[in-house]
């Protein structure tokens, strides 16, 4: 049972969240080609170590936090608010 | 039956006798006995038969590694299988069933298994059910299970009850003997927040065994900054090391308390954990060492100074390790006559040798042969010197070393190594945040065991920011002299796994028959796969398959023990959440006026929504018709209070709605309402709903019952991960606003009577017109909006406004019969109108397949790319068509299939053109109409298909048409 450091709630139980899946795959616009999006919905990368994924406190803050867990001993090496400026800059 | 009570001493209080049953047979024992132990005072040791070749068993350990002495504990709904009977305390009017036997456990009919063991080898399963498969349910299926089974499930639901507690600390110390006792008392010295589970009533471990224990009540009980959970096992340590353990709260008494679980499953989240399991003596492996009277040296000794029993009358120890003249000290200090130590090493240290009278017979380098006695144990067979001789006796004791008890510190993922020193496994990795101390490290004498505790508990508490000085001594190891030989080859059975009647023989055949991996020899033979996950067995088994294939014990492995630790009840796991509890219920605000009207409900989700309201001699169909007909005859009411309902504001709502919908919002006016689809990211249909503009910057959207908490964490999604830079902001009102649909010909009457100063014209408020108001001093807001396709209004009023507003509408409604309909009269409506809903936008279909694909505006929105790639537009994909039988008499089916006329009743697989989503009984067209989706769509209007319905063998010729069946032209809703 994991434990997620929410930016805004502090420590809470992974039964309050709802898995978003890969943190990597953002289409915020219909215009990109549709094989673009296509390979972002479906082919999505399950590496082994590190992944960012999205984690949406749906009983608590209702804020998507970008977890960085590992996906072999679920070590979570850091919570952020997804909706931030610099994680939208890198996407 | 002989006594085999010893006369003084003991942890039992002889003044309380305790009256329990086993096997319909009336027995006493006191007050602190186990129920094992007081069956073997009561001289009865034959316990249990076993599970494939149900041989006779006895008791074999004290603890929660017991592989034979299982029962079935209680009676009826209370009836619990393969219960270790070493683990139920004994109380008044406990009542046991031995298990696995037919008729009785002394006459075993099955035990002819025993005849037929050739063929019951390690694989037999695979081997012997294999063929024809055609078989296997009816026959091998019925043949494994009554042959080989432990105890009976209960016979009805469970009837006690069982809580879930979660609770933090800094240091969870799990095992409260030396080692865990030292570690909790210095990590809660050092200021740390402890808590310590014990799986026994009582402290202390295996020095509880002692004859003289030292009493750790009084030093650790009633302290605030360490909690002790007695009758608790850490049943295992998952991700980010949360512990599940089950405190049997219950289970010791004969009755428990109303209100009271029986049991209770900690879910416990420590900063540190301190591992202090202890160890587990093994068994050594010769013919017949699984008969009733032979069992682990550490057993008797316990029984023995502990519950006051002797294990016999006259036994022999059978050593491979210095632990057992301990043992043989301890036994004859109670009078317990020792006919022989049978040493199985060549070489016996002289301090071991010293713990022991003189007159003690000891024989070096014994080889066991086997153990002699029909039902139980009458004597040993040996060789040693050269020669066999019987040694008589009625118990024999096993002293075959010790093995860490890893399996806790393996659920974390560290796989235990080989220690040559010990012969034993031991925990690769013991430094934090899981920490191990004392004999589970294999740590073995019992001081060393407290100063290993104080480490550990310092360095936990100092892990968890409590900082202490810590001791720097490493760990002690004494000297042991073990064998590590622990199995003798004889002809007879000799069984490594005891519960799952895994021999020697088995092992050996499995490593010849090539499963030479741990994994797959324990999957070939069951090895350790019984209800004690070989406890007893697990190490022995290596140990033989080492010796088979000519390999290092440390070179085969381990497998990998799993959670949980000792059998548990499924009701644990599930807690309060069972029946109806399971989830919570959502009533609507008008829901006792539903129950005061006798309606039926349905649940929808979570909420519970009236269905129909039957009258006096009515049944569900006359009921629904009756409420349909009148919707479209006069008016009808409906609760809408479980649509979502989604408030949303800010300058950016409406560009928001636009790449949330697939139609425009932009030029919305103030004041209106307008119907929208949203898609998912792969371009099918998420849900749809009205959503109305209050002001230029604020919108009040619905959803569908269903779909609210999906759809709501949708727009989550969109708004802080795809357009964070809109400025929006929403929230749920489900909650805050009730409502009402008033829908028929005289809903605008019924309305204008209940809102006096509302202009409810047509002119002043058109279809789509949107009217904020108050009702009773709160605020309302009016939708002239309609789902079944006649004039029709909703009304939304503050949540606690829904009595009155009921009431008035009554009132108001009264001259015009307003009826009351339910989900089921509002269903057979819509699908009149051919509206869809989650039948419809069922996950799988796009817009253009329901028929909306003209709604799709030249605008960029979530899932547009998806909804337009080749195949979700291909016009031979199934669409949204209506369908009305062509014999006006039959019965339409929802979930049935389009076939071309000539696959009907044939036999072989048949394409499918499609399928029947919705059906209703029309009572306004007088026969049953349906919504499907076919292959070409509405191109197909006028055509004819079969329609087949496999489950109840039926095929129905229908014609297809358009989805609208009632009013197409809509002239109704505008009227
Ligand atoms: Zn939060």
């Amino acid at each position: 049972m994991h434990q997620i450091n929410c930016p805004w709630c502090g420590p809470r139980d992974e039964n309050e969240f709802s898995y978003q899946g890969d943190a990597n795959c953002r289409i915020a616009t219909q215009s990109k080609a549709p094989e673009e999006i296509e390979d972002l919905l479906y082919f999505r990368p399950n590496p082994k170590g590190l992944h960012k994924e999205y984690w949406h406190h749906v009983s608590g803050c209702r804020q998507y936090i970008i977890v960085e867990r590992h996906t072999l001993t679920h070590e979570i090496r850091s919570a952020r608010l997804a909706r931030s400026p610099q994680n939208q800059e890198q996407s | 039956m002989a006594s085999y009570r010893i006369q003084n001493g003991g942890a039992i209080d002889r003044a309380r006798p305790v009256k329990f049953r086993f096997d319909g047979k009336s027995y006493t024992g006191f007050d602190g006995d186990t129920l094992a132990s007081a069956l073997m005072a009561n001289g009865v040791s034959l316990l249990g038969r076993s599970f494939k070749y149900h041989r006779p068993r006895g008791l074999v350990t004290l603890g929660s590694a017991e592989p034979n002495a299982l029962a079935e504990i209680g009676e009826g709904a209370r009836r619990e299988a393969n219960v270790q009977m070493t683990m139920v305390e004994l109380h008044d009017g406990l009542i046991a069933q031995s298990q696995n036997r037919f008729p009785s456990l002394r006459f075993d009919l099955m035990s002819v298994n025993q005849l037929f063991s050739k063929f019951l080898v390690a694989g037999f399963y695979y081997k012997s059910f294999m063929w024809p498969s055609a078989f296997w349910e009816p026959v091998y299926e019925k043949i494994i299970r009554r042959a080989a089974g432990l105890g009976r499930a209960a016979e009805g639901p469970d009837s006690d009850h069982y809580e879930h507690r979660h609770i933090h600390c800094d240091v969870l110390v799990i095992g409260a003997g030396l080692a865990g006792i030292s570690a909790a008392q210095t990590a809660a010295a050092a200021g740390s927040r402890v808590l310590m589970l014990e799986e026994h009533a009582w402290l202390g471990g295996v020095s509880a065994y002692d004859d003289d224990p030292v009493d750790f009540t009084a030093q650790l009980d009633g302290r605030d900054d360490l909690q002790i959970l007695r009758r608790t096992t850490a049943l295992g340590i998952y991700d980010h090391n949360v512990v599940l353990a089950l405190e049997r709260s219950g289970d010791h008494l004969g009755e428990i308390a109303d209100g009271h679980p029986r049991q209770r499953l900690w879910i416990i989240r420590p900063k540190q954990i301190v591992v202090a399991a202890g160890a587990l003596e093994r068994p050594i492996t010769f013919d017949n060492n699984d008969k009733p009277g032979v069992m682990l040296s550490s057993a008797a000794r316990g029984l023995a100074n502990r519950f006051a029993v002797a294990a016999g009358k006259d036994v022999v120890i059978l050593a491979a390790d210095d632990t057992a003249y301990e043992v043989a000290a301890d036994l004859h200090a109670k009078g317990i006559k020792i006919s022989a130590i049978a040493d199985m090493r060549d070489q016996i240290p002289s301090f071991a040798r010293a713990q022991i009278p003189e007159n003690i017979r000891v024989i070096e380098a014994a080889q066991p042969i086997k153990a002699l006695g029909r039902t139980c144990v009458r004597g040993l067979r040996l060789k040693h010197a050269g020669s066999v001789e019987n040694v008589k006796c009625d118990a024999i004791l096993l002293a075959g070393g010790y093995n860490p008890n890893v399996h806790l510190l393996s659920h974390a993922g560290s796989a235990p190594v080989w220690k040559e020193e010990i012969h034993a496994f031991v925990p690769a990795d013991t430094s934090g945040p899981i920490w191990a101390a004392g004999a589970c490290r294999g740590i073995f004498d019992a001081s060393a065991c407290r100063v290993d505790g104080e480490v550990a508990g310092a360095n936990a508490a100092m892990a968890a920011g409590f900082p202490f000085g810590v001791k720097s001594l490493g760990p002690v190891l004494e000297s042991r002299a073990t064998l590590d030989r622990l199995h003798v080859s004889g002809k007879g059975k000799a069984f490594v796994d005891f519960q799952n009647d895994v021999t020697e023989f088995d092992v050996r055949l499995a490593a010849q028959e090539g499963y030479q991996s741990v994994e797959h020899l324990k999957r070939y033979t069951t090895l350790g796969m019984a209800t004690d996950q070989g406890k007893t067995s697990s190490v022995n088994g290596l140990s033989v398959l080492a010796d088979a294939l000519g390999k290092d014990i440390s070179d085969v492995g381990t497998t990998r023990f799993r959670p949980p630790y000792t059998p548990t009840a499924i009701g644990a796991f599930a807690g309060h959440a069972r029946g109806r509890d399971f989830q919570p219920i959502r009533k609507t605000a008008f829901h006792h006026c539903h129950e005061d009207l006798g309606a039926v409900f349905v649940e929808v989700g979570q909420w519970l929504r009236p269905r129909y309201y039957p009258q006096a001699g009515e049944d569900i169909f006359s009921a629904i018709k009756r409420e349909a007909k009148a919707v479209r005859t006069s008016v009808g009411v409906c609760d809408v209070s479980t649509l979502g309902k989604i408030e949303l504001f800010g300058p950016d709502a409406a560009k928001f709605l636009n790449r949330l919908y697939i139609n425009n919002w932009m030029k919305l006016a103030v004041g209106k309402a307008r119907y929208g689809v949203m898609l998912r990211e792969d371009g099918c249909l998420l849900d749809d709903g009205t959503t109305s503009r209050l002001a230029e910057d604020h919108f009040f959207m619905t959803c569908t019952t269903a779909n609210a908490a999906r759809v709501l964490a949708h727009m989550d999604y969109a708004s802080q991960i795809l357009f964070p830079e809109m400025d929006v902001g929403f929230c749920s009102a489900t909650e805050q606003w009730c409502g009402l649909a008033l829908a028929g010909p005289n809903s605008r009457k019924v309305l204008g009577g209940l809102f006096q100063d509302l202009d409810v014209s047509d002119e002043a408020f058109p279809f789509m017109g949107v009217r904020e108001t108050e009702f009773d001093g709160m605020p309302a807001r009016i939708f002239r909006i309609s789902f079944s396709g006649e004039l029709a209004y909703e009304i939304n009023t503050h949540w606690g406004c829904a009595a009155a507003l009921w009431e008035k509408l009554q009132a108001a409604g009264q001259s015009f019969g307003l009826t009351p309909y339910g989900s089921e009269a509002l269903g057979v409506l819509r699908i009149e109108k051919g509206h869809v809903a989650g039948s419809e936008i069922d996950g799988r279909t796009t817009a253009k397949d329901v028929g909306l694909g003209g709604m799709m505006a030249k605008k960029d929105c979530i899932g547009k790319a998806m909804a337009m790639r080749p195949g979700m537009v291909d016009e031979k994909r199934p669409a949204l068509i209506g369908l009305k039988p062509v014999n006006r008499a039959d019965r339409l089916r929802g979930g049935a299939h389009f076939v071309s006329p000539h696959d009907v009743g044939v036999s072989k697989p048949v394409q499918s053109l499609g399928w029947v989503s919705s059906v209703a009984d029309s009572p306004n067209l007088g026969h049953w109409i349906g919504l499907g989706f076919i292959e070409g769509g509405q191109s197909r209007i006028g055509e004819r298909a079969m329609c087949v319905y496999p489950l109840k063998d039926e095929a129905v010729e229908v014609e297809i048409c358009n989805p609208c069946f009632f009013d197409p032209d809509g002239e109704r809703l505008r009227g």
